[in-house]
């Protein structure tokens, strides 16, 4: 692909996702937010957080095959306890981690 | 708390990005490492990270680019991607709308999902008082300057970081330490649980469509939850749901 093309392509995704991100900060008052979709919206972050977690989690490849002995799935479950029972992010994170590296060299 | 002025709560709002940096960084540098690998100009991978500024459409751009796809589906893939930030948007439009194009269009800009995450209930409880948007700007330019300095990062590191760190780990670690404290009702467990089965399913589905599929199949869960718990037990202040408002 030439330079230019990639530029444009760049450039075309950038407008788009900032006009999305403005979308109803700028039309608020002109088009009001239907009363449903306000209460769908409370359960945007877990439904969507959830949906870019346990695929990463379960497809380590990024490809749709499972992987037996994914070390990711025991490190996950550790890191969600910790994030439920302290709501730490750094700590989850660190634990997290570790756990990783823990259950990839007991795998390996 | 309310804060004493704008520039208390800017440097609030800064401090409390800060912690989710970790979980950030390590996905900036394998953002750059990967556009070095496709062959992008150093120049060319910092535009590409200014003029997104969404992480995972700007990977999954890259992906395809690496194979060939048609520049055309590649926007398309990737805005797809973004679709949440129209729901973002609309969450905090009602704490936004108010100010000055000076103001929107930067922090419309600026949105992510850390930030959003950070803020959403802050601004919807009114705890942040009247600089609540300066609080916002602050985890917003955070995020944004941990983003760039990152990835640019990665560009100049290059391939040197060795793959058995695992690194990229960090990312889905990170959306858990922000989704799990966030579930305190019911009705939100049900929307994770199914939007998160959904998009293990529906991983094939052309086009990333899954995770779009998963997200609003999660909450039309919590919705359908919220509605079930109303009605059966109305008196009830058990299951706090959708009252937060």
């Amino acid at each position: 692909m030439s330079d230019l093309a990639l530029w444009g392509l760049c450039l075309a995704a950038g407008l788009g996702t900032f006009a999305m991100r403005l979308s109803f900060v700028e039309l608020y008052g002109r088009w009001r937010i239907p009363p449903l979709m306000r209460r769908a919206l409370m359960y945007v972050p877990a439904s969507v957080l959830a949906a870019l977690v346990l695929p990463a989690v379960v497809y380590p490849t990024g490809q749709a095959e499972w992987v037996l002995n994914n070390p990711q799935v025991p490190a996950a479950m550790v890191a969600a306890w910790v994030a439920w029972r302290w709501r730490n992010t750094l700590l989850t994170l660190a634990v997290g981690m570790a756990a990783l590296w823990g259950f990839k060299f007991l795998v390996a | 708390m309310p804060y004493r002025s704008g520039a208390h709560a800017f440097m609030q709002g800064a401090r409390a990005l800060l912690p989710l940096t970790p979980g950030v960084i390590p996905f900036g540098l394998v953002t750059g490492v990967m556009a070095i690998e496709m062959g992008l100009s150093p120049g060319m991978a910092m535009g590409m990270t200014i003029l997104f500024y969404s992480g995972s459409a700007q990977m999954v751009a890259l992906q395809l680019l690496h194979n060939g796809v048609l520049p055309v589906a590649i926007v398309v893939t990737a805005l797809i991607i973004n679709l949440r930030f129209i729901m973002y948007s609309a969450s905090l439009a009602p704490h936004l709308h108010h100010l000055p194009r000076r103001w929107t269009w930067p922090l419309s800009y600026l949105l992510s999902d850390q930030s959003y995450a950070l803020c959403t209930l802050k601004l919807s409880s009114g705890e942040l008082g009247p600089f609540a948007h300066y609080f916002y700007a602050g985890t917003a330019v955070t995020m944004w300057l941990a983003w760039q300095v990152s990835v640019l990062a990665g560009v100049y590191l290059g391939a040197s970081i060795p793959q058995d760190w695992s690194l990229s780990f960090a990312i889905p670690l990170s959306f858990l330490a922000l989704l799990i404290p966030g579930l305190q009702s019911r009705a939100s467990w049900c929307a994770a649980a199914v939007g998160g089965t959904l998009a293990v399913l529906a991983i094939k589905l052309p086009y990333n469509l899954g995770l779009v599929t998963a997200s609003l199949g999660g909450v039309l869960a919590g919705l359908v939850v919220e509605r079930l718990q109303a009605s059966s037990n109305s008196a009830s202040v058990e299951g706090a749901e959708g009252e937060a408002q």
